[in-house]
């Protein structure tokens, strides 16, 4: 028999990016062990439609962790308790009866607030638009075995493509940078041959897109990786500063400054308390 | 409705090189002064974007997602198919084409899948070219692996993310061209109409789903990419977001629908658990090179799995498809499921679901070698079950996932309406009646990179295209409709939510147009939905208003669309009287169970006209020539 449980939700809720939003309370019963968080969501939904009451807006599409429209902040942790895992992949089994769950949107200068829990992420893509990629047309290639690319150059390539795209990262970030995500991207084209003849460029591009979009800079927290949902290495960022021989901008400067390989102060508290600090965009 | 396909003459192996001379061109100065509506940014979408831009056109793509990146091509998992014979197992351009047809049982044009096959080697080049990551061996050199219907390696992987990694490459090169301002991108804008003036395609309706702001686009022609219609049946592997409506009402406006009944249910999926349910997880096809499908030989076991003796086993599809095994077609193994499921032999709590077990691949490989293959799928089955692959066998059971009918496109992927181009999951051409595992990757990219960017010029250059603008009293009207059928929404203010309606709607589809399909259940289902219909017209809750954001107004739009279409899909399978591919109806079976096809009778596309709203649609044939594969009844054994 699955187990239910009674639970006590606290929902940013925010009409719009120009209204000012609050936390609400939310009582939800009967609750299945073996819902996911965002079916959990989608009964609270129900329940207050019924009521005639605005339900809870979230993004969310593939509920199977791979398309990273899922974008919440579940007890000051970007999706929530259980690592390398989506908040749709997350289960209500990891909570008990009697418990208090908070529900936020990411937060950051670049991601503007749309509506509750819905984010603008736009910026990532217009950081990809700058250089995430290899220019070539359609049509003008080689046979595919032409250039053979070691299994362990390619496995490493693969790690950084798995980025979601979600910005978890970025909501973890005590300076909500976005170093992370782009060095991801960079991650994954510099390991591979074709990813080369452009690395300084794109490296420079992306990163100018980056700073124009208001993303913070890196100060070696770590929090980036620690909340990623598919465990990208911190190691992307070392690769985003080394691809280019001159780094200009604020955020790889100030990054030169420090001390390389910083670790958390643990008696700093987790990312929750960012939240206070940090204002809606 | 004219239903000429365009298919070039000559033997089939120089169709499309022959077509390709034989197109008109638009010289390269001119391609600038065309303007083109892409809808929908999956790999057939991004691919058709990017490649117009390059070559100069003016592309205004849209998508209903936050970004182009996140269209549901991205949860593909297993792989894509291409004929490039590097496992020197004879594999050929001949070899896929056969399977893809013969897989597609019979049902599908012969030149449109040809010309798949010859593409599907571009294909790979292209990707790595971009810096698609797939899987390697040693050696450096690009790895492959099976899949259900061949009997040859021809599948390039990238982990179980393969969908994720086309997808990335497609949506990157979309994002160097709109970096570069040859593609104007409108994320979150969802279409809701097509403007045809004077019987060509000329432009969209969209609402901006952030502002509420309904508008008209117009152009020199209209591509549609919007996948397939699975959530038809509530409970699918698509993505929440995915729907028929872009399809849908370009099919009220005059675009014809084909084979509409033809949906995949795809075996290996995670059973359902309980009634909040919102989607069904995919695990991958590739899954079957090493785990093995087996129930218990006695009718309800109720022991652990690991109890259960070898020789207590029925290794059901090793024992009825030697050749073929674990790797038949998707079909065969769901329809294979149903049976032993309803002989009562079903495993799990529900007893719904059969075992996928790889004791035996860890016993022979190892766990790091299964960890290699399958890791994030294994892991994902442990996150949504709580159970681990490694130590007790998967339970799992088919689920819906790609639907292989769609709008009817000629061989240049024009719909019967000119101007609008369809590709992808969206169209009907390739698959016949059931699709291979790996092959929806190839059809979308084929279509995007390798064909429209041809025919669409074939097109341009012959079209007259009257100048127009969006105060065109066609795309008033187009707006004023959409802006009608919103306030309606809203205004009934009634009791039951949007989800309420559309499970209901998909438990009736399920029922009696699902794995299974009778015409006594068809006839049910066809007084069923238009009930529920009416119901949710006078009752249904469509909480806020239009001026913000509102996914639930969003989703009603959607669900009223899958209200009609549904229909027309029983209409469709009441029409159809044979089984072929996924399409089973349980009067036409041979003694053992497998799918009777009556090839005299039925050997064509049924094509659906609307003909208006409470009129009975007008069903045209496109009669499918076989000259280069001989109809044979399909055997896996």
């Amino acid at each position: 028999m699955s187990k239910t449980m009674t639970l006590t939700l606290q929902i940013w809720r925010q009409r719009s990016a120009n209204t000012p939003g609050s936390m609400q309370t939310y009582k939800l019963e009967g609750v299945n062990e073996h819902m996911s968080f965002l079916e959990m969501l989608d009964v609270l939904n129900a329940k207050l439609t019924k009521e005639g009451q605005d339900p809870v807006a979230f993004d969310h599409d593939c509920r199977e962790g791979i398309c990273g429209s899922c974008s919440m902040v579940i007890d000051g942790r970007p999706h929530g308790p259980r690592k390398g895992t989506t908040a749709c992949q997350l289960h209500m089994r990891t909570y008990k009866d009697g418990d208090t769950i908070t529900i936020e949107p990411w937060r950051a200068k670049a991601f503007p607030v749309i509506k509750d829990l819905v984010v603008d992420r736009g910026s990532l893509d217009r950081i990809v638009a700058a250089g995430g990629f290899v220019s070539v047309n359609t049509g003008v290639t080689v046979d595919a075995n032409a250039t053979p690319i070691g299994k362990k150059n390619a496995d490493e390539a693969m790690d950084y493509a798995a980025c979601i795209g979600c910005g978890a990262c970025v909501a973890a970030c005590p300076n909500a940078a976005a170093m992370l995500f782009t060095g991801a991207k960079v991650g994954h084209l510099v390991k591979l041959p074709q990813g080369q003849v452009e690395r300084r460029g794109r490296v420079l591009r992306m990163v100018e897109q980056m700073d124009l979009e208001g993303f913070g800079a890196c100060t070696n927290h770590r929090e980036c990786s620690e909340a990623c949902p598919k465990e990208i290495s911190f190691d992307a960022i070392e690769l985003l500063t080394s691809s280019t021989c001159a780094p200009r901008s604020r955020t790889t400067d100030l990054r030169r400054s420090l001390p390389q390989r910083g670790r958390r102060d643990p008696r700093r508290p987790r990312s929750r308390l960012r939240l206070e600090v940090q204002q809606l965009g | 409705m004219d239903l000429n396909a365009k298919i070039p003459d000559g033997p089939i192996e120089g169709k499309w090189d022959r077509h390709r001379f034989e197109m008109k061109l638009v010289n390269p100065a001119n391609k600038r002064k065309y303007n083109i509506l892409v809808v929908g940014t999956g790999l057939a979408g991004a691919s058709a974007a990017a490649s117009l831009a390059e070559l100069g056109y003016n592309v205004d793509c849209f998508c209903f997602q936050d970004s182009p990146r996140r269209a549901h091509s991205i949860a593909a998992q297993g792989g894509i198919n291409a004929a490039k014979n590097y496992q020197n197992d004879g594999d050929s351009i001949y070899r896929l084409f056969y399977d893809t047809v013969k897989g597609g049982d019979f049902r599908a044009r012969e030149a449109n899948v040809y010309r798949l096959a010859q593409i599907s080697v571009n294909i790979i080049d292209q990707c790595v070219a971009q810096g698609v990551p797939f899987a390697r061996e040693y050696g450096g050199l690009l790895s492959n692996r099976s899949f259900g219907g061949a009997q040859v390696s021809r599948t390039f992987y990238a982990r179980g993310q393969t969908g994720q990694q086309l997808l990335l490459g497609a949506y990157q090169a979309l994002e160097r061209q709109i970096g570069l301002g040859k593609v104007k991108m409108y994320a979150r804008h969802e279409m809701l109409d097509l403007v045809v003036i004077d019987g060509v395609a000329r432009g969209i309706i969209t609402r901006n789903l952030v502002t509420g702001e309904t508008r008209g686009w117009v152009g020199d022609a209209v591509v549609l990419a919007t996948g397939g219609y699975g959530n038809v049946f509530y409970l699918s592997t698509n993505a929440k977001g995915s729907n028929v409506t872009a399809s849908y009402r370009a099919h009220k406006r005059g675009a014809g629908f084909a084979n509409p009944c033809f949906t995949q249910i795809h075996p290996t999926c995670i059973p359902v658990s309980g009634d909040y349910q919102s989607k069904l997880t995919l695990m991958s096809e590739s899954l079957r090179n090493d785990g093995r499908v087996w129930v218990p030989k006695q009718k309800g076991d109720v022991r652990r799995p690991e109890q259960i003796p070898e020789d207590e086993r029925d290794y059901y599809l090793e024992r009825r498809y030697p050749s073929f095994g674990n790797l038949v077609p998707r079909d065969v193994a769901s329809r294979a499921a149903k049976a032993v499921c309803d002989e009562g032999r079903g495993v799990g709590p529900s007893k719904m679901a059969v075992f996928l077990d790889f004791g035996d691949a860890v016993r022979r490989l190892g766990q790091n070698v299964v960890a290699d293959r399958y890791g994030n799928l294994f892991e994902m089955y442990e996150r949504i079950t709580g159970e681990d692959p490694y130590k007790t066998p998967m339970r799992i059971f088919p689920a819906v996932h790609y639907t292989m009918g769609g709008l009817w496109v000629d061989y240049d992927l024009m719909s019967t309406i000119p101007g609008l181009h369809v590709l992808g999951e969206a169209n009907f051409s390739d698959h016949g009646a059931n699709r291979l595992g790996a092959s929806a990757l190839m059809q979308g990219l084929a279509d995007g990179y390798f064909i429209i960017p041809y025919t669409i010029g074939n097109y341009l250059a012959q079209a007259k295209l009257p100048k127009i603008t969006v105060d065109h009293p066609e795309v008033q009207r187009s707006l004023a409709g959409v802006r009608a059928q919103t306030t309606r929404l809203l205004g009934i203010k009634g009791r039951t939510t949007v989800d309420e309606f559309h499970r209901e709607l998909g438990l009736v589809m399920w029922d009696y147009c699902g794995m299974g399909r009778t015409a006594e259940g068809l006839k049910v289902a066809l007084q069923k939905i238009p009930e529920i219909r009416a119901r949710f017209w006078s009752d249904v809750a469509v909480p806020g208003a239009n001026e913000e954001l509102n996914p639930w107004l969003e989703k009603a739009g959607r669900v009223a669309d899958f209200l009609e279409f549904g229909e027309l899909m029983c209409l469709d399978a009441l029409e159809r009287n044979e089984s072929c591919g996924g399409h089973f109806r349980e009067e036409f079976q041979t003694p053992d169970g497998e799918a009777l096809r009556d090839d005299a009778n039925y050997s064509y596309a049924a094509v659906w006209e609307y003909t208006g709203e409470g009129s009975a649609p007008r069903l045209n044939k496109e009669p499918l020539e076989f000259k280069n594969v001989k109809l044979a009844t399909r055997s896996y054994a």
